[in-house]
């Protein structure tokens, strides 16, 4: 557990020392959201009726950008075969990469999903929805994405691959979200999705860190 | 195909690292053979060879990175690992880059530091080092472990005649506590009384599905 949490705070003060990457993701969000009123008009109905799904799709778009760094950096300059003899098991090891890759890209995406959220005339009594419809989604997608990214970890284009096999796996977990997040408009329940939701998270939360492992077992073999 | 850190059946006591008929592929291409060696505390081994005979990726597979297509690594100990690269991010400054180790290891900082005459450079970013001081660094990172087992895959790379000396009385002393060492070197290196094994090219065995 001691070299679990070591690995956590290892990659936090890694992100925070090269802080471009999570503003990367960041402004990629925040521009993204804003392209839709220059392109769908400044219509303020039309765009609350879309508010929720921009939000989801620019929040998954925008999870992808530092993926390719996850492991691609660690692998490039030999800091994973030190991270794979640390004792842990390598799904530990893909675990702990996933969870500060949510810690620096899914937590600041949901502190700039307010204002976005704002800007596209979302009501403030449907953002607690939309914020924990999207805490749970991102949570999700970040263990998506650190799977695919270890499954390409060393591939030639894996840049390239990386989005064709997450955006597909990535589908329930933007239907459920943008379901739970549109109920607020729509004057229905979100409970049903909610939990659909949570349980793409408690599916993700053991298989994904376990099929990452093996991918960085064979990066390093 | 087994690798155990437990202690393996009808191995003496005092065997750190036994390592019996390790035959591995890459791709088709047969890069060891039937490695047999075994390695006590306090001794030292170098592996020599032409370029290309597997003697990294012979000390991968010991430490367990890399699965061997037959043969067993019996290992009793922790090791510690010091690769081709030295893995210190640019960014960071040395001690940072240090961190970990000394969080999961069970060395001294200033004591490893001080060995490597590194201490005044502790507070530098690592992107400013030069890569004699980097690979220093890296060792660094080896002594911080306390493991007993010292896998160093041509530790001298970039060093000068001084910094060789004083990694090899930084070796000298890791023996006397009892521990242990292979090392990949093309250089001569201070270890005293040392085993050498020798790999043999493979390179002209042909490939599986030519013969």
């Amino acid at each position: 557990m001691t070299a679990f949490l070591a690995l956590i705070d290892r990659d936090l003060r890694l992100a925070f020392r090269f802080g471009a990457d999570t503003l990367a993701s960041l402004l990629f969000f925040v521009l993204c959201g804003s392209l839709f009123p220059l392109a769908l008009g400044p219509s303020p109905d039309l765009l609350r009726h879309m508010g929720p799904g921009i939000v989801w799709v620019c929040a998954l778009l925008a999870s992808l950008l530092p993926l390719d760094r996850l492991f691609g950096s660690e692998l490039e300059d030999g800091s994973l075969d030190l991270l794979m003899l640390t004792g842990l098991p390598p799904s530990a090891v893909a675990l702990a990469k996933m969870v500060a890759h949510w810690l620096t890209t899914g937590l600041p995406l949901l502190v700039a999903s307010v204002p976005l959220g704002i800007m596209l005339g979302i009501k403030g009594s449907e953002l607690p929805l939309l914020l924990g419809g999207l805490a749970l989604g991102t949570m999700s997608l970040s263990l998506l994405g650190g799977m695919a990214a270890s499954i390409v970890l060393g591939a030639r284009r894996g840049g390239v691959l990386l989005p064709l096999l997450v955006l597909p796996l990535a589908t329930p977990v933007l239907i459920f979200g943008a379901a739970s997040s549109y109920a607020g408009q729509l004057g229905t329940s979100s409970a049903a999705s909610l939990d659909l939701l949570a349980a793409c998270l408690f599916a993700c939360l053991p298989l994904c860190p376990l099929a990452a492992g093996q991918g960085l077992k064979a990066a390093v073999g | 195909m087994n690798i155990s850190a437990q202690t393996g059946d009808g191995l003496t006591a005092q065997h750190l690292l036994d390592v019996r008929d390790l035959t591995v592929f890459r791709g088709d291409r047969l890069v060891l053979d039937g490695v047999s060696l075994h390695l006590d505390a306090g001794e030292a081994m170098i592996l020599t060879g032409p370029n290309g005979a597997g003697k990294s990726t012979l000390l991968r597979t010991i430490a367990g990175l890399r699965t061997p297509d037959s043969g067993t690594v019996i290992r009793k100990t922790e090791l510690a690992w010091l690769g081709h690269q030295d893995a210190l991010k640019p960014g960071l400054t040395l001690s940072q880059n240090l961190a970990l180790a000394v969080k999961l290891g069970s060395g001294s900082l200033e004591e490893a530091l001080d060995a490597l005459d590194l201490t005044t450079l502790a507070d530098l970013p690592a992107r400013l080092l030069s890569s004699g001081q980097k690979r220093r660094a890296a060792f660094a990172r080896v002594m911080l472990s306390g493991a007993p087992l010292w896998l160093l895959d041509e530790p001298s790379v970039g060093l000068d005649v001084a910094s060789i000396d004083r990694l090899g009385a930084v070796m000298a002393t890791h023996r006397q506590k009892g521990g242990a060492m292979i090392v990949t070197t093309h250089v001569p290196l201070p270890l005293g009384e040392a085993r050498s094994h020798e790999l043999p090219s493979l390179a002209n065995v042909e490939p599986l599905w030519l013969s």
